[in-house]
């Protein structure tokens, strides 16, 4: 009876696949890897390593303590290497118009009332309210992705992540 | 179901089955489709494994090619059933076939022919390594596996009220995913705070999927859908693109044949690994091919004005210009 692995990625080991292009541009195809990206960013940058339209998919590297961040709509981070935690607290006074895309920094720490705290590891995934705040903990580096819309502190680096 | 046309049972005990100037007849072996201008004929298994999934998912975004000559095209209402619309070939001899239906009226008559030609021991939607094979005279039918209900999460899975996380009584562990760790997240809401706080451990419910090749939404921001699958041996269908889609993969490897979406001309052969992270332009068409068993996100704009603005040239093909 075969035994079966079944292979994930993480930041110590991870393999890259690629493209074999037959009439095309490898670009068209926007390929990169989380991993290696997260392997080129500090803490807690949100490198989009998907974009369709206003919608993106962010890499972050987490490691040691986030800032406090808020956002009018849902968010969902998927932890897929290392452990984080989220500590989630209902702002008292929403800070963003409902229609912002994205999260944005708070400047000070969030004023409300504590909702709980999420502990996530690898293929963990969870949701980020909307209109609450939120700050990441990571004791090791890892790595999350997380599904959102562009915001402020979105980065694009394509060219650099990308196979071309 | 008063609006299918079907006739008695053949010789082989399936039904023929008609809609337009489409015609529909299984024996052991193939499915024979029929137009007013041509004739052609599929495996079995290869047209049944398509339909259930264009009959699941609504018909999907996009085209959903059967092979490299019949399939359909999603107009979200309405549906196109095409004969050699997208080959080169059939459109040069002017052989093309395309007719228009309400999208329910086709869907019946697709789900009664799927019930009809699918026999007890085959599940469409199941690995061919887990499933035996849909070939023979009609023996009994799996009705309960081809009308599976379509997972969709309205915010997220685990959310108190929405989708639930998969245990072993309804979902145990398939046998490629047995060393996937079943850990859930640690999850301390504060009182009234339940249903806000809320995780789940997607690897987990990956691992427990009892179908292949089945994206289910497992959570939304606004028009942004994870649609996550697993997929093992081959899509059962050529998927052509109507908007740019994404890939994620979470686990293993798949590689992808990605063809131009409307002559099916090769361009590019994609490997994926574990971490690798793709987009699929929306002038393409693709097949996927997955040796093991591997957890796929695919990830989804549901905007409804998205598909017009590329076809009218507003918006791009391209996810990303660089
Ligand atoms: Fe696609």
């Amino acid at each position: 009876m075969t035994k079966y692995v079944t292979k994930f990625g993480s930041l110590d080991s991870y393999e890259k696949g690629g493209i074999e292009i037959i009439n095309d541009d490898p670009k068209h195809y926007v390929f990169s890897n989380i991993f290696e990206v997260a392997n080129s960013s500090k803490p807690w940058e949100k490198v989009a390593v998907g974009k369709n339209m206003e919608y993106v998919i962010e890499a972050i590297r987490a490691q040691g303590t986030s800032e406090w961040r808020t956002c009018a709509h849902d968010e969902f981070p998927t932890v897929l290497d290392g452990e984080v935690t989220i500590e989630l607290v209902k702002l008292d006074k929403p800070t963003l118009a409902a229609d912002h895309p994205g999260s944005v920094k708070l400047k000070d720490e969030p004023v409300g009332k504590k909702m709980g705290r999420i502990v996530l590891r690898r293929g963990h995934q969870a949701l980020l309210p909307a209109n609450s705040a939120y700050r990441f903990t990571a004791k090791k580096p890892g790595v999350l992705i997380l599904q959102t819309i562009h915001g402020d502190d979105t980065i694009e680096r394509w060219a650099d992540i990308c196979l071309s | 179901m008063t609006d299918v046309k079907a006739t008695k049972p053949n010789l082989q005990g399936y039904k023929d089955f008609s809609i337009g100037g489409f015609h529909f007849r299984r024996d052991e072996f193939f499915a024979h489709i029929t137009w007013p201008t041509g004739k052609h004929v599929m495996s079995a298994d290869t047209f049944l494994r398509a339909l259930q999934r264009d009959v699941a998912w609504d018909f999907f975004y996009g085209t959903v090619n059967f092979d490299h000559v019949f399939g359909t095209v999603n107009h979200y209402g309405n549906v196109d059933m095409f004969a050699g619309r997208f080959n080169d070939a059939y459109r040069k001899a002017e052989l093309d076939h395309t007719e228009n239906f309400e999208s329910p009226v086709l869907k019946q008559t697709f789900e009664a022919m799927l019930d009809d030609w699918t026999n007890a021991s085959f599940d469409p939607f199941a690995s061919p390594a887990e499933t035996d094979k849909p070939f023979g005279q009609k023996k009994g039918s799996n009705t309960s596996a081809v009308t599976r209900r379509r997972v969709a999460a309205a915010r997220m899975v685990g959310v108190p009220g929405d989708e639930k996380i998969r245990t072993d009584k309804t979902h145990p562990i398939n046998r490629m995913f047995a060393d996937v760790p079943q850990d859930e997240p640690e999850v301390y809401p504060e009182p009234g705070f339940e249903k806000d706080v809320a995780a789940f451990s997607l690897f987990a419910y990956l691992s427990r999927s009892d179908v292949t090749w089945n994206p289910s939404v497992v959570s939304i921001c606004k028009a942004s859908l994870y649609c996550p699958t697993t997929e093992e041996y081959i899509l059962p269908i050529v998927h052509g693109n109507d908007r740019v889609d994404w890939f994620i993969q979470l686990s293993d490897e798949i590689v992808w044949d990605v063809q131009d979406r409307d002559s099916g001309a090769p361009r590019a052969k994609v490997t994926m690994k574990a971490g690798d992270v793709a987009a699929m332009p929306a002038d393409i068409r693709h097949q996927g091919y997955s040796p093991k068993r591997s957890m796929l996100l695919v990830w989804e704009n549901a905007d409804p004005g998205l598909p017009e603005r590329i076809s009218k040239g507003l918006a791009s093909v391209h996810a990303v210009q660089f």
